[in-house]
């Protein structure tokens, strides 16, 4: 019989059989931990920060996309189109700061549609000339339309207001419509420090920032959203262009970096409240503007000290660590608008500044 | 019942039991309250912070270099520059305290994120277990980044991106905000051994390794989260002001070399002095030579009989030049 097998309880075979069992357990215990400590190594994704870059010097515009991003309340950004563009959604419709390049209006339009699909686009506000933030200006005015037609807005009610500093429209005239056709060119100015407007139950201070990247150039502030969108002044790819030929200086770049700074205000220790749209490259906050800030201000003041010691440009060029160097691995990025160009601009503007 | 038809009981259960409690992809707890240990290898970035072109230890390219020799600790009085913290790479070597907790799907019970909680600017990071991909290259950055975690056995690995500009060793050499951090965690009974791998194209000529060790603390409240921070006027300044110093000018270059009898060239940091064949190159270098910028000029000799010897030199460092080292409150307590 089975039973008459088994070992009685104080029997020397049961405490045998039980120390077996308990060795057991413990060898599977053992190689179970064994197994988990020296595992075959699970699949590590090579993912790694990505570098900001510019926009592409020679653009397949058929293969490039466009991508839409949430900033914070009623603001988003859509990227990719050439400088970025910020986009207000509310009740009241649709608001755009800029409008990426005219190659890439339909996607831009495209993007609109999906993010506020039964929303009229009302305004369209620019940052700054060049043709990366106005280049579809005519395309998407004519996919808006006015919700009214008041002093000095009666010319297009059938499209949406273009706005700019009084600066930009000078600057875009004197261009000529040879090379900017006039429907890019902005028909609702403003030429003092800034202009008000209220935009989907919120806000909207487009601040002028005299002689920056151009002399036409403005913040735009969405105080209810807490977002600014900067224009080119802050560039998260390259060092901040400067259109001398244009009125852009050097130090009106540093004084727009300066506003951004009184304007934004971080959520906690630095970090986050107001969200900064800059005018390429990733969506940042106060301290992204400031550590840009503080590398432009330090490069002006390298370059300043040079000129105070009768330094020549062909001197300052050749200066062994350069004026930019540590912020090159970083910022110098854009074939278009080299470390070298920006220091030859900032030397040639400080040199003739009276 | 018998003792063996006990054991043929449990011998089943203890086996079943046992392969409910090792899962394929082992994971273990980090629940808990941690505690850095601040007289370690790295005790002096844990307290006082490290002395100016103090730059030892890391594998900086020479852009870094220069970024820290033209930093000058009156940057950190600028209010926007008063609270800043820490990056996620950094943090761990502070005055390390962090509370961590899991969050499981209240249904599955399957992990989904790691939590920690770290008393030092009361950051607080994610890390998703649940495979979500990173965020777009156009997402706005954080101290603390963005988060995925991976079992390898027992250790949990780490991937941070979305890093904004920091340190890699404070106040002085910079992280730019597109590194990316590694890390392994390994739990040793009451030990949390914290293993750090930096990589950042812009600023390191290889990955910085870095690790630390932390100790459970028994008491599950003992975590202190507070670390609040309010910027205030510390001096006047012109509006926009950056203090730094012009390349070549960093008059205080020599003094962490000179007082310890260093050569220059082995503060200044790089990949080669991750190596033990730098210490025969250290050997043949010329120790540096600074001259403290305070120091009065040698006062003439006293009449005789009055008894005063040479003028002392200038007590330390509490009369930096304007805007010098001295300049600009925040720098030194600093943590």
């Amino acid at each position: 019989m089975m039973n008459s097998q088994l070992p009685t309880p104080n029997s020397q075979n049961g405490r045998s059989l039980l120390a077996t069992a308990c060795t057991v357990v413990f060898a599977v215990c053992a190689v179970g931990l064994t197994t988990a400590q020296q595992p075959a190594p699970a699949a590590q994704p090579q993912i790694r920060t990505a570098k900001q870059m510019p926009f592409p010097q020679k653009p397949d515009w058929a293969k490039l996309e466009v991508e839409t991003l949430p900033v914070q309340g009623k603001v988003y950004l859509i990227a990719g189109a050439g400088g970025n563009i910020t986009v207000q959604i509310g009740d009241g419709g649709v608001l755009l700061v800029d409008t990426g390049f005219e190659q890439m209006s339909g996607k831009v339009v495209a993007a609109i549609r999906k993010l506020a699909p039964d929303r009229t686009l009302r305004t369209i506000i620019n940052t700054t000339l060049a043709d990366a933030h106005t280049g579809a200006n005519a395309m998407l005015i004519k996919e808006g339309r006015l919700n009214q037609a008041g002093p000095g807005l009666g010319q297009r009610p059938n499209e949406a207001d273009l706005i700019g500093h009084a600066g930009l429209l000078a600057l875009m005239t004197k261009i000529g419509r040879a090379k900017i056709i006039v429907e890019r060119w902005p028909p609702s100015t403003y030429s003092g420090k800034s202009k008000d407007l209220y935009s989907n139950d919120e806000p909207v201070v487009i601040l002028h920032v005299p002689n920056a990247v151009t002399s036409g150039d403005s913040l735009v502030w969405f105080r209810g959203s807490d977002v600014v969108a900067t224009g080119e002044i802050f560039n998260q790819a390259s060092f901040p262009y400067i259109d001398v030929e244009h009125g852009g200086t050097i130090n009106g770049v540093i004084e727009g970096l300066n506003m951004v700074l009184e304007i934004t205000v971080p959520k906690h220790n630095q970090e986050g409240g107001t969200m900064v749209i800059p005018g390429y490259g990733r969506i940042g906050d106060e301290h992204d503007v400031l550590e840009y800030r503080d590398m432009v201000t330090i490069i002006r003041d390298r370059v300043q000290a040079a000129i105070d010691k009768k330094m020549t440009l062909a001197q300052v060029k050749g200066m062994k660590p350069s004026p930019t160097y540590e912020f090159e691995p970083r910022f110098n990025r854009d074939p278009n608008w080299t470390a070298e160009m920006f220091v030859e601009t900032i030397y040639r503007n400080l040199s003739t500044r009276k | 019942m018998s003792t063996a038809r006990r054991a043929t009981l449990i011998l089943p259960l203890l086996l079943t039991g046992l392969l409910y409690s090792v899962p394929a992809s082992a994971q273990v707890d980090f629940t808990g309250v941690w505690n850095g240990n601040t007289n370690a290898e790295d005790g002096p970035e844990r307290a006082a912070g490290p002395s100016l072109v103090e730059f030892m230890g890391l594998p900086i390219n020479d852009q870094a270099r220069q970024w820290g020799l033209a930093y000058r600790p009156g940057r950190l009085s600028l209010t926007e520059h008063q609270c800043q913290v820490h990056v996620v790479h950094y943090i761990h070597r502070g005055p390390f305290s962090a509370r961590i907790w899991e969050e499981r799907d209240p249904v599955t019970h399957q992990l989904i994120a790691i939590h920690e909680a770290i008393g030092t600017y009361e950051q607080e990071r994610t890390i998703w277990m649940d495979g979500r991909p990173h965020p777009s290259p156009n997402a706005a950055h954080t101290w603390m980044g963005f988060s995925t975690g991976v079992w390898n056995g027992n250790m949990l690995t780490i991937t941070t991106t979305h890093i904004k500009q920091g340190w890699y060793r404070r106040e002085n050499i910079p992280s730019s905000d597109e590194s990316t951090s590694i890390e392994h965690w390994i739990r040793n009974g009451n030990v949390w051994t914290h293993i750090s791998v930096t990589e950042d194209a812009n600023y390191l000529t290889e990955p910085l390794i870095k690790s630390e060790d932390f100790t459970l603390n028994a008491n599950p409240n003992s975590f202190n989260p507070f670390w609040p921070c309010e910027y205030v006027d510390e001096g006047e300044r012109a509006r926009g002001e950056v203090p730094h110093y012009l390349p070549g000018q960093n008059i205080w270059m020599a003094e962490y070399a000179a007082t310890h009898n260093l050569p220059q060239e082995a503060t200044l940091g790089g990949p080669e002095q991750m190596y033990p064949e730098y210490r025969d190159r250290l050997k043949k270098l010329p120790v540096a030579v600074f001259v403290d910028p305070n120091a009065e000029p040698a006062a003439p000799a006293a009449p005789a009989g009055r008894g005063q010897g040479p003028a002392a030199p200038a007590g330390g460092r509490g009369g930096a030049p304007a805007g010098g080292r001295g300049a600009g409150a925040g720098a030194g307590g600093r943590q």
